[in-house]
């Protein structure tokens, strides 16, 4: 076990996020410019698409109908459990639960691709249309958790004689995520790559597969200058959410796994859907949380997912959660 | 060259709120509007966004009475859990009637 994680340590991703989080530490004026970083998430996420889709007229219906299942069962588990966590357990008010469950609810697509990648490192790649999975687990968090928010809002507003907010409506909520830029590229890109199949795919793979490594590198290198950007605002949030950080991707990880597992993923494929499960959103659950549920302070949601659970995941989490399907399988 | 009195309304908010913001200036009188982007921290220094300190600054230059109007929309819809900042200043413009609304056009 403990060798995985050292051979995990010493691979390119967690390298570069290391070196982003000491750039950061040591006060370094580095940073990849604002625009770049955009490119290259839309860069990823666009590639990941096209692949995915690609992988996904391989597949045959049958095979993907159990997984899909689970993964939406997992979308709709993850934020009840997160916010039950939040609220009963570290006793925080209702929008700050709910926010926190709309994070961990939904996905972090660069985890995803990390723990692709680590599959592949190790020889278990997991199944080609897992990008599929991913968008599925994208959204119904986000929802389930706002709605669980604004239910319990507006019987607030109500007792209060509030008029009922005429913003953070479900139409805004649904549009924000519905049309962010991960959907967009990534089930886009499923579309586009389904269509254009393996003929196209050959063309255009010199830019979208051959860069995709050292694109990856890059973009992991900036994530660590986000989270040590964070690192600070740990003090502030207190060891409830530095425990919430790390134990709620556990059991989120290890509920992906044995569900991933049950539906007849390889154990990549369910260390993967694990993986999915684990992450929390950092880029479309923010602006959603912010816009529906205004009263929630956002530090502690991003703190704990981009400070917390995202390295948590890309330095520990991953062969952790491989180590489970591996024994699982066994 | 003559000139006429209008205000200058500068509202300084989270990225997140700028579709919104921008919207109900047109409603609440405004001919037009030009937003920025720039980097700072206010009072509260939160940072609802993956790339912390980013904000809006939103301007709009129109009649006095739209300007109260505007200011206190904001105030009463977001000072309590946004970080908004919203001011007025006095301009001198050429065209005046470029930033009023046409009467019976109002509230589009």
């Amino acid at each position: 076990m403990l060798d995985i994680l050292k051979a995990n340590l010493l691979s390119p991703i967690p390298l570069a996020f290391a070196l982003g989080i000491f750039a950061r530490l040591v006060k370094s004026e580095f940073s990849l410019p604002k625009d770049i970083y955009s490119a290259l998430s839309i860069y990823l996420l666009f590639a990941l698409g096209l692949k995915g889709g690609v992988e996904l007229a391989h597949a045959s219906f049958d095979a993907i109908v159990a997984p899909a299942g689970v993964t939406l069962l997992l979308g709709c588990i993850t934020p009840l459990t997160a916010y039950g966590v939040m609220r009963y357990v570290g006793r925080f008010n209702t929008s700050d639960s709910a926010g926190m469950a709309a994070h961990y609810g939904s996905v972090s697509a660069v985890t995803f691709i990390a723990a692709q990648q680590y599959m592949q490192r190790v020889g278990a790649p997991a199944e080609g249309y897992m990008p599929t999975l991913l968008t599925l687990l994208e959204s119904p968090g986000i929802h389930i958790a706002l709605f669980i928010g604004a239910v319990q809002r507006n019987r607030q507003a109500a007792s209060a004689g509030a008029d009922a907010a005429d913003h953070g409506s479900i139409k805004e909520v649904l549009h924000e995520v519905l049309t962010g830029r991960t959907m967009i590229l990534l089930v886009g890109g499923l579309v586009v790559g389904y269509f254009m199949g393996e003929p196209g795919w050959q063309a255009v793979s010199p830019f979208f597969d051959s860069g995709f490594k050292g694109a990856l590198m890059l973009f992991l290198l900036e994530m660590g200058v986000v989270a040590g950007g964070r690192l600070g605002d740990l003090k502030k949030v207190g060891p409830f959410l530095l425990g919430f950080g790390m134990l709620v991707p556990l059991l989120h990880g290890a509920l992906g796994v044995i569900l991933g597992e049950w539906a007849g993923l390889s154990p990549g494929g369910a260390a993967v859907l694990g993986t999915m499960a684990a992450s929390a959103s950092y880029i479309a659950a923010p602006p959603a949380v912010r816009l529906t549920l205004p009263d929630a302070n956002p530090t502690y949601s991003l703190t704990a997912a981009l400070a917390i659970t995202f390295p948590f995941n890309i330095l520990a989490g991953i062969p952790i959660y491989y180590y489970l399907a591996q024994r699982l399988a066994a | 060259m003559l000139t006429y009195p209008f205000k200058l309304v500068t509202i300084i908010a989270e990225p997140v709120l700028e579709p919104r913001i921008t919207q109900e200036l047109r409603r609440l009188g405004a001919t037009g509007f030009t937003v920025v982007e720039g980097r700072g921290e206010g009072s509260r220094a939160l940072h609802a966004a993956e790339i912390p300190g980013i904000n809006v600054r939103i301007e709009t230059i129109v009649p006095p009475d739209v300007a109260d109007r505007i200011v206190e929309y904001i105030a009463q819809h977001y000072f309590t859990d946004y970080e908004v900042i919203a001011y007025l200043s006095d301009v001198s413009v050429v065209r005046g009637d470029k930033y009023r609304k046409p009467f019976n056009q109002g509230g589009n």
